[in-house]
């Protein structure tokens, strides 16, 4: 479905990714493990338009997207729940949903019923500002908001961050659920283990390359994988 | 010192209060908005305010246009010439030092005084005048000018129509959500440079409304006549809390009624009117920086 080569990108000075390539295929779960400043978040905002790669290309849907910005990148389908949730705290429950299907033009009742559906806690909180909710709620809107753009593809960046370990498993169940209807899920994660039991394919980042990749259950036996990112 | 008014003239006063505040109200509006989109005090506020006086003028010296088509005319210019400003003086700078995008509007705010100077001429001009808003209202004693009726019944419209934009329609939401955060309303599929487009647009009509009813009520123009009312409106925005509209009308009301009723019950100090505003600003910023009805800081991590 989404298509990287030789993604070459800096950010902050640096080359923080330096000549990736990976492929998300159609309907599967994958995810890019690695410690902080291997580059995860920078490849995700190249794919969203937020940064411009160096070079490299990214292709959707076999159409090259790689210089477009980040309007017509959520156009083509492709959504980010961003790291830290990034809900807007002044506007309530209901209008984060709703700016979330920013560019649709149809009725959007449906969808902010099968949000509900998934997150009933932000039935109850639909009237409140998003910044009362908690931690955990904030994620769920997060998430809830991504979906409402009727994305093809998802991408998360680190939706288990500052987050109890009960409500990550809830997360996690979720991202498998969303993935179930039929929405391909990009995500990076440093509570590999947890990503990585719900992922079809898994890639270990290092300092901006590719290290190792195989089926998420495959990396979960790996002995690199299991010292430097699951502590045994 | 203190010198005890007729209720009448106290009547009289309160009528003028509340429609100068309203008069304040309409550009004080411009620069929280842009404050609260852009993070930005937009000095050339007030010399676009000026402009607008001079459009008006022109639209009805030199086109002969009645005054109910060249106001609006004039107002739709301004919006313009508001989205020209932004693009060629601030959007360059996006990922710019604040302190830069202040430098540049310093820059706009002479540009223009210099451009009404050179073009317009330095010369004071009569603004022109609508007869039926000249006319007296008598109510017992009290006599009041239509126009001071006038006033805070047009900003009354235009605000409640402003916090229905904002409150309650797409863009106003897009307006919010850009004012926290341009990359994830970005990733929303919002195109910010617009609504910051539509930002600059609304808060320059609001200053040539206001512009416009100040021309009737002081009839005079020349290329600084921004620049007073453009300070004092700045006041009324951060007195309010700089960055909330609802903000800046009670900080405009304020200063309107504080500048008014100096005069009234300490003549003697009259002549210090102006200096009042400054003398707010600074108990403002001393005792509750954030204005009246400012956001509170809660930067969660």
């Amino acid at each position: 479905m989404i298509s990287i080569k030789d993604l070459v990108v800096n950010y902050g000075g640096i080359e923080a990714v330096k000549g990736i390539s990976f492929d998300v295929p159609q309907g599967s779960i994958v995810t890019l493990i690695g410690a902080n400043g291997a580059g995860k978040s920078t490849t995700l905002k190249a794919i969203s338009g937020l940064v411009r790669p160096k070079s490299g290309s990214i292709s959707f849907l076999d159409e090259d997207i790689t210089n477009k910005d980040p309007v017509a990148i959520v156009a083509k389908g492709i959504t980010m729940v961003p790291e830290g949730r990034k809900i807007f705290a002044d506007l309530t429950v209901l209008e984060n949903l709703k700016i979330g299907a920013y560019l649709r033009k149809d009725k959007l009742d449906e969808d902010i019923e099968w949000v509900y559906s998934i997150f009933p806690r932000l039935k109850e909180r639909h009237w409140q500002l998003g910044g009362t909710l908690s931690g955990g709620e904030q994620q769920m809107l997060a998430v809830g908001r991504a979906l409402m753009s009727k994305p093809k593809l998802m991408m998360m960046d680190e939706p288990s961050l500052g987050l109890a370990p009960l409500i990550v498993k809830d997360i996690f169940n979720v991202i498998k659920r969303i993935n179930e209807n039929g929405v391909t899920v990009l995500l990076i994660e440093q509570n590999a283990n947890m990503a990585l039991h719900i992922s079809d394919t898994g890639y270990v980042l290092e300092t901006g390359v590719i290290t190792l990749s195989g089926p998420g259950e495959e990396l979960l036996e790996n002995a690199a994988v299991k010292e430097a990112y699951l502590g045994k | 010192m203190v010198q005890w008014p007729t209720l009448y003239m106290f009547l009289q006063s309160m009528a003028n209060a509340i429609s100068i505040g309203s008069l304040y109200a309409l550009v004080a509006i411009g620069y929280t908005m842009v404050y609260g989109i852009l993070r930005l005090i937009n000095f050339a506020h007030g010399d676009i305010f000026m402009m607008s006086m001079y459009f008006a003028f022109y639209l009805v010296a030199a086109f002969a246009l009645p005054w109910y088509i060249s106001f609006p005319l004039a107002i739709l210019a301004t919006g313009i010439m508001g989205i020209i400003v932004e693009r060629s003086a601030y959007r360059p700078l996006r990922d710019a030092p604040r302190i830069s995008l202040l430098i540049s509007s310093i820059g706009v705010s002479y540009l223009f005084q210099n451009f009404a100077v050179v073009v317009f001429s330095g010369i004071q001009k009569q603004f022109p005048q609508v007869p039926f808003l000249q006319e007296m209202v008598v109510i017992g004693k009290v006599r009041i000018q239509v126009l001071t009726f006038v006033m805070p019944v047009v900003t009354a419209v235009f605000v409640a129509a402003l916090l229905f934009l904002v409150n309650k329609t797409k863009v106003g939401m897009a307006m919010r959500a850009s004012s926290k955060d341009f990359e994830t309303s970005r990733l929303m599929g919002i195109d910010v440079n617009r609504i910051i487009s539509v930002t600059f647009a609304v808060g320059s009509m609001l200053a040539a409304l206001g512009a416009i009813m100040w021309g009737l009520k002081y009839p005079k123009i020349d290329p600084y006549v921004g620049s007073m009312p453009g300070l004092k409106c700045f006041i009324a925005a951060v007195i309010g809390g700089i960055g909330n509209i609802n903000g800046a009308v009670v900080g405009a009301m304020l200063l309107g009624f504080i500048e008014i009723m100096i005069v009234l019950f300490l003549p003697a100090l009259s002549a210090y009117k102006d200096a009042f505003a400054f003398v707010a600003l600074i108990a403002i910023l001393l005792f509750r920086p954030t204005g009246l009805l400012g956001e509170k800081k809660a930067d969660k991590v």
